[in-house]
């Protein structure tokens, strides 16, 4: 069979298994279209966050992000894992006990102020929106590499089979398709990853592989690539970090707390039966998701390592990397860099007419690379690849059979269908509960909400649709938007609401604004007014980075400490929340009495 | 002395669980993973230096394990304070 055929069977396949989940997981009511019943096992509920926090970008872009970055891509790594210690610990199971649909809920309960609620439900919209462009891209994108349709078409049928299943589904649906989209992007995942670590380390583990010697030579495979890309002008792949170390504990950090602030994945613990699950639920969760996290740093040290001896043949055989035979004949390339040439995703360009491929960093500040390229004869470097090229082509670099290939197209897909559907689903529920029925419809049935969710998710997924088709300017920089909004407003306030018996409302809502602003302001002085190209004010704050050289990607944990510290301000000048609500707090913190979540008041 | 079960003191035994925790999950990932990279560099541990092990894969093990300790932990507090569920 050949390589198109089975991609289409494997994808195919896949989907008509989301399918037949759907059907059989219908929402009947809004208990299970908000919470799937509240009755999922633990570990069924990790698998599905798992999947719901892995996007297209964890599954394509990560490994080769760390390939370029070296040991500073490792910021990806602790942020987007650390933040389940925080979630598990400081709001997951209190969140649970709290036992309501949704985030802007407890927010609006807890600080008893309707105004609470809509910041949060403006901070929740603003941060799930941004973040499913991203998705929605990334469908379109998987889809056009894999099955040669355009990317639009691309859109249209992930549209179409979102629909399918979150529309009718509600959070049930979404949670059981989720556990097998799971299973299918970790299987896709970790396959490939095995056979390139048996190949160049004889470790079929590439978690100890990544540690392991370099076969064919008596050097650990992170010494050799030490070796090879500081002699080549890159720079040391085991210590280069990422800015300075201030930006990169600033950067991680802001991502563990966005990570635990961000609504879509905060909801999923709303779905286990108990509080005592909850916990145990985020757990498993990082189980399933540091399967596919420690298994990326090997894939992305392996595929550049593999790279290099690739395109020259001294990476493995020993010897000078400058000598003029050891760069391979442009002739001689292998098959897949001509396939990947032709999505432009990799170029080579002959600069100083050899016929051979010449791969460095014509850049490089390493005085002695640069000498020996000129003494070489080398006039710049020849071939540029695209990160992404890392996960994608990565089967077919270790000359892996096409079913695996297809495998990968099929875990791409999966694992930008399930974010996207969990980030409609955090959508649909803000506004159907937070908005129709907490703030313009008091008074609707449960049929009458249970059809809300329902038309508000086919919205939310027309918009997302038109948003992947029309990116605006700003998409890149988008999801550095999300978690700094979510590390800014939601995670602060929630964890005040919880921590602190005597948090009051002025407090919550100050804090919560200060936050945000601070740090839209800080990302719009680097990238524009809501990402309006030429409306950026850098000489205004000094330059860029100019807080202590911080980039705006790591801002959100500057923005969450002003929230803390202006809520501590206002509270302390402001009258102490009702006794009621303290009351509330107090019952928070128990697990006894805990019941089944419902979105009454 | 009799044993203080209030909630007060429950609360109180949640706060020290949760800041030994993070004590934990903050050296191992801001800690060895880049404040003092360079030192645990100078260790190896089979093939990886030790800072870029913790930075790349050691903390995410430990988070793991530091989580289920916590959700064991807080079962036992339950039971111990008399505010378990069911």
């Amino acid at each position: 069979m050949d390589l198109q055929t089975t991609i289409y069977l494997f994808v195919g396949l896949s989907f008509a298994l989301y399918i037949g989940i759907a059907v059989w997981a219908r929402a009947g009511s809004t208990s299970e279209f908000y919470a799937a019943g509240g009755n999922v096992h633990p570990v069924m509920n990790g698998m599905a966050t798992a999947a719901d926090w892995m996007s297209a970008a964890s599954f394509i872009s990560m490994a080769g992000l760390i390939a370029n970055m070296g040991y500073g891509g490792g910021l990806f790594l602790m942020g987007w894992t650390g933040g389940y210690v925080l979630l598990a610990m400081l709001l997951a199971p209190y969140l649970r006990k709290f036992g309501k649909f949704t985030v802007p809920q407890f927010i609006g309960d807890r600080f008893y102020s309707k105004s609470a609620s809509t910041v949060a439900v403006v901070c929740l919209l603003t941060a799930s929106l941004t973040y499913i462009i991203g998705q929605m891209t990334g469908v379109g994108v998987a889809f056009s590499r894999f099955l040669g349709v355009s990317s639009e078409v691309g859109i249209y049928v992930g549209m179409a089979i979102v629909f399918a299943y979150a529309v009718f589904g509600g959070m049930k649906g979404i949670t059981y398709t989720q556990v097998a989209q799971y299973i299918v992007l970790i299987v896709a995942y970790t396959v490939p990853a095995v056979f390139i670590s048996l190949q160049l380390t004889g470790n079929a583990i590439p978690q100890l592989g990544l540690g392991s010697g370099f076969s064919g030579t008596d050097m650990t495979l992170l010494a050799k690539l030490d070796l090879v890309v500081t002699d080549l002008g890159f720079g040391q792949y085991t210590t280069t970090t990422a800015g300075s170390t201030l930006n990169m504990f600033m950067y991680t950090l802001s991502l563990m707390i966005g990570t635990a602030g961000l609504p879509h994945v905060i909801m999923r613990f709303f779905t286990v039966p108990s509080v005592k699950d909850a916990r145990s639920s985020a757990g498993w969760a990082l189980v399933f998701i540091a399967i596919l996290y420690t298994t990326a740093p090997a894939v992305a040290a392996m595929a550049k390592l593999n790279l290099h001896a690739t395109v020259n043949t001294a990476v493995k055989a020993g010897g000078d990397l400058y000598a003029p035979e050891a760069s391979i004949k442009n002739e001689d390339r292998p098959d897949w860099m001509k396939r990947w040439e032709k999505t432009g995703l990799l170029k080579f360009e002959d600069k100083n007419g050899d016929g051979r491929i010449q791969y460095y960093n014509d850049a490089s500040k390493n005085a002695a690379a640069t000498a020996k390229a000129a003494a070489a004869g080398w006039k710049g470097n020849e071939l540029t690849v695209n990160p992404d090229i890392i996960v994608l082509a990565n089967p077919e670099i270790a000359l892996l059979p096409n079913w695996v290939i297809a495998l990968v197209a099929a875990g791409g897909l999966a694992a930008a269908l399930s974010t996207a559907a969990g980030l409609l689903m955090a959508i649909s529920s803000a506004v159907s509960h937070d908005l129709v029925k907490n703030i313009f419809i008091p008074g609707i049935s449960e049929k009458g909400e249970l059809m809300a969710g329902k038309i508000s998710m086919a919205v939310a997924i027309v918009v997302a649709g038109y948003l992947g088709l029309n990116p605006p300017g700003f998409a890149a920089g988008t999801v550095a938007l999300a978690f700094g909004i979510a590390a800014s407003s939601l995670f602060p306030a929630i964890m005040m609401g919880i921590f602190s018996k005597k948090m009051n409302k002025e407090g919550a809502i100050a804090g919560m604004l200060a936050g945000l602003f601070i740090t839209l302001f800080y990302v719009f002085a680097h990238k524009g007014i809501f990402f309006i190209k030429g409306t950026d004010f850098l000489p205004m704050i000094g330059g860029a980075n100019s807080f202590f050289g911080i980039t705006p990607e790591a801002f959100g944990a500057v923005g969450a400490m002003v929230n803390f510290v202006v809520a501590f301000l206002v509270d302390k000048v402001t009258k102490e929340p009702p006794a009621h609500i303290q009351a509330m707090v107090e019952a928070v913190r128990i697990p006894r009495g805990s019941s089944a979540v419902t979105g009454g008041h | 002395m009799k044993e203080d079960l209030s909630s007060h003191a429950y609360w109180k035994a949640t706060l020290g669980l949760l800041t030994k925790i993070m004590i934990i999950w903050f050296l191992v990932s801001f800690g060895a993973g880049i404040l003092f990279v360079d030192l645990f560099n100078k260790i190896q541990l089979g093939g990886y230096p030790l800072g870029f092990w913790f930075a790349h894969q050691g903390s995410i093990y430990i988070f793991i394990v530091l989580i289920f300790y916590y959700a064991k932990k807080m079962n036992d507090l339950d039971r111990q304070f008399d505010v378990h569920e069911d």
